[in-house]
């Protein structure tokens, strides 16, 4: 009895797990090039703060990373890191530095829209170019 | 040969001895076809010379003779100077400053690195470039990033001087070259995209102290404004023009930036630049015109008062910028010989003005796929704005499409260049649109202050986003165009050999007919080149110079490429992609023809 009982609870919290990991995974709704009102306002906060160093799409720029390789390996917290605090490293052979973004209003509040935007050009669901909204 | 000594001669005794009062010896040195005494070739910026020794006959057998790397990767933008037997060399931050030995090419005589807060960096909004450094009285002067103007020994490279001209706390940086004219050095300051309040500053050359600083927006004796003397259209400007034109407070964080290039008529004593873009990039934002923003200004060199303006882009919905070069030429515009600025701005339209009194005489178009504006009022000064491409008139939140050109403009900086031979201008241009969604922004200090997001393309239906171009000045319009895969994002360099040098994103060293803009020669250097061609002689041999690595703006385009046009969005196009022909780099290649 007990046996199904734990059983049972490990199903639930895998499943519970799985609805949970799920949703980390997908901060976006992307049809096609139609996307929900978060993702498209993270394309245009990204537009407005990251793009002139990130480059259009987030593809990256001579001087800064291709943000939809980066987001393969980072996590929301990491990335959320990096944005606030920014990033130094400046050596004898590059000198790469990004902005702290954690006083910046226009970024701050609109964290998650930018990550689910870049999240969802780093997993392949969302194309390059300016995306539609979807209609709700 | 006797001339050349002659020349050196006195060019020795400048460094040497700082004799001279630095107004007659740089105004005779910049006619000196033999030397590169400034960043822009001579005060007229006509980026032009007289050697002949390389010409259309010959060009093709053009190979380096020696290269030199900076050890910084990023983007390279100015060009060298060449003193007597001295080349100075700069880079992008950390703004080294290398000065080489011609006769023994490679031995660095001295070098100099500032220290300089690498936070600075976050706050440079398009690479890390700069422009180059300036002489003047024995003195090379360097314009950091950090905004520390410093005056180096040219002999020695020590430390003269070092004065602090803005702080990046809020934003303040610098990436143009600075100007020595009379005994002072011009320089401007950067930061249109973090609300700075651009301004122009005129520091003496003997120890750095200011002699007169003009800023771009607010009072008129902020601005070195004359109500009753300084002109716009011909007109006098009247009192608190700026102020006006601005809602509230906005002009304190007004832009208005000079970062560009500047000019200097000895004869007039006048000294010229444009200015930059009103912050935000949100037109909805900054009602009014926004003066003086995208404002060509002449000014008096020794009071720095301001003699006549032109007001190009008036409450600006586009990002384009004012500050590209002023090519000063003596043209015969509609049978009268007049002493001429030329000027090709980012909003597609070249100017023709006569820079005595700032009469406007020709405002064409000089890429036809230019589309905000049907045309200049040619007695008003202003543009007819096209409804269906106004950003404003989009409004907030819209995304107003298919405006030509982009942001970045049909030509930013990469200056252009003259031939007397020809009295045509050699334009490097871009030839890219744009779709561009303003919203509302809140400004802090130091923080970036756009206020719009855009997405940039070639024209529809082409493919080539430049063409380097031969340009008629008096009549307005186009002689030959070359098209070129990526922008053309280099300096040109015109020769009495009929040549035309330029380079591209790619990498390659080109020399063209100037006749007809035919391609005599080409060379891939180590990287894409956003820098600036020179040349000048030694040891009886022509030497054409020009420093590759890709980045500034057209780094963006880097990664993956502008997007292309595309049926569909989410498609997979065929992004035309720069990092498929070059990567980074930091280089100055220096070319001669062979010796046999």
């Amino acid at each position: 009895m007990r046996f199904a009982f734990a059983a049972i609870a490990a199903v639930v919290l895998a499943l519970g797990a799985a609805v949970v990991a799920a949703e980390e995974e997908k901060p976006y709704r992307v049809e096609g090039n139609r996307v929900d009102p978060g993702t498209y306002n993270g394309y245009r906060r990204y537009g407005n703060s990251c793009l002139a160093c990130h480059g259009p799409d987030g593809a990256g720029s001579s001087y800064a990373p291709n943000l939809t390789e980066s987001l393969k390996h980072l996590t929301r917290e990491q990335f959320n890191e990096v944005v606030i605090n920014g990033r130094q490293n400046v050596t004898a052979a590059q000198q790469n530095v990004m902005p702290a973004f954690g006083q910046v209003e226009d970024v701050v509040t609109h964290l998650d829209d930018i990550y689910a935007y870049l999240k969802a050009r780093s997993d392949g669901a969302l194309g390059r170019g300016r995306p539609q909204r979807l209609d709700n | 040969m006797l001339r050349r000594l002659a020349v050196a001669a006195v060019a020795a005794a400048s460094l040497w001895a700082g004799g001279a009062s630095a107004n007659e010896e740089l105004v005779r040195l910049q006619r000196d076809p033999n030397q590169w005494v400034m960043p822009t070739g001579d005060y007229a910026n006509r980026r032009y010379s007289e050697l002949n020794q390389i010409n259309r006959d010959n060009v093709r057998n053009l190979r380096p003779a020696w290269s030199f790397s900076t050890g910084v990767l990023r983007g390279h933008e100015g060009g060298p100077l060449v003193i007597g037997d001295v080349m100075y060399v700069h880079t992008p931050f950390p703004n080294r400053v290398f000065a080489l030995d011609l006769k023994e090419p490679g031995r660095i005589i001295w070098r100099y690195e500032p220290t300089q807060d690498p936070s600075v960096i976050a706050v440079m909004c398009c690479d890390t470039v700069n422009r180059g450094v300036a002489y003047g009285n024995g003195m090379i002067i360097l314009a950091q990033a950090d905004t520390t103007v410093v005056a180096l020994d040219a002999r020695t490279g020590e430390e003269r001087w070092k004065v602090r001209n803005g702080d990046p706390a809020k934003g303040e940086t610098m990436t143009a070259a600075p100007m020595v004219f009379g005994d002072r050095v011009l320089v401007g300051i950067s930061g249109g995209e973090f609300g700075v309040r651009g301004h122009v500053t005129a520091y003496n050359l003997r120890d750095g102290s200011l002699a007169w600083r003009a800023f771009s927006t607010g009072p008129d004796n902020e601005m070195l404004i004359d109500p009753q003397r300084t002109t716009h259209m011909g007109q006098p400007v009247g009192p608190n023009s700026s102020l006006q034109s601005w809602q509230g407070d906005q002009w304190r964080i007004g832009g208005g930036t000079t970062w560009g290039w500047y000019s200097y008529d000895p004869q007039l004593n006048l000294v010229y630049y444009g200015t930059g873009n009103p912050s935000t990039w949100n037109p909805v934002q900054r009602p009014g015109d926004n003066k003086w923003s995208m404002t060509i200004f002449a000014r008096d060199a020794n009071t720095g008062m301001a003699r006549w303006v032109y007001q190009m882009t008036p409450h600006d919905e586009w990002d384009f910028d004012g500050v590209n070069e002023m090519i000063l030429a003596d043209l015969n515009v509609r049978g009268q010989q007049t002493r001429a600025l030329v000027h090709f701005d980012r909003n597609g339209f070249a100017y023709t003005l006569n820079r005595e009194n700032g009469q406007l005489l020709v405002a064409e178009k000089y890429d036809p796929a230019v589309n905000w504006a049907t045309r200049v009022n040619m007695q008003t000064g202003r543009p007819e704005v096209v409804r269906e491409f106004s950003t404003r008139q989009g409004g907030e939140d819209r995304n107003t499409q298919n405006i030509c050109p982009a942001a970045l403009g049909t030509k930013d900086q990469q200056p252009a260049a003259f031939s007397p031979r020809t009295n045509l201008f050699y334009v490097p241009t871009n030839h890219v649109c744009m779709d561009y969604e303003p919203f509302r922004v809140s400004y802090t200090a130091g923080q970036p202050y756009v206020g719009a997001t855009l997405s940039m393309y070639p024209p529809r239906g082409e493919q080539n986003m430049g063409n380097f171009i031969a340009w008629d000045a008096a009549q307005g319009r186009i002689v030959w165009s070359r098209p070129e895969r990526f922008s053309v994002w280099s300096g040109a360099l015109a020769t009495a050999g009929d040549i035309v040098f330029y380079g591209t994103l790619e990498g390659y060293l080109k020399a063209v007919d100037i006749r007809d803009g035919r391609e005599l020669f080409s060379y891939r250097t180590p990287s894409g080149i956003i820098g600036n061609i020179n040349t000048y002689m030694h040891g009886g041999r022509q030497y054409v110079a020009v420093l590759s690595g890709i980045g500034g703006w057209a780094g963006i385009g880097m990664a993956a490429g502008l997007q292309g046009d595309q049926e569909g969005l989410g498609a997979v196009g065929a992004y035309r992609s720069l990092q498929n022909y070059t990567q980074l780099g930091g280089v100055l290649t220096v070319f001669a023809l062979p010796t046999n």
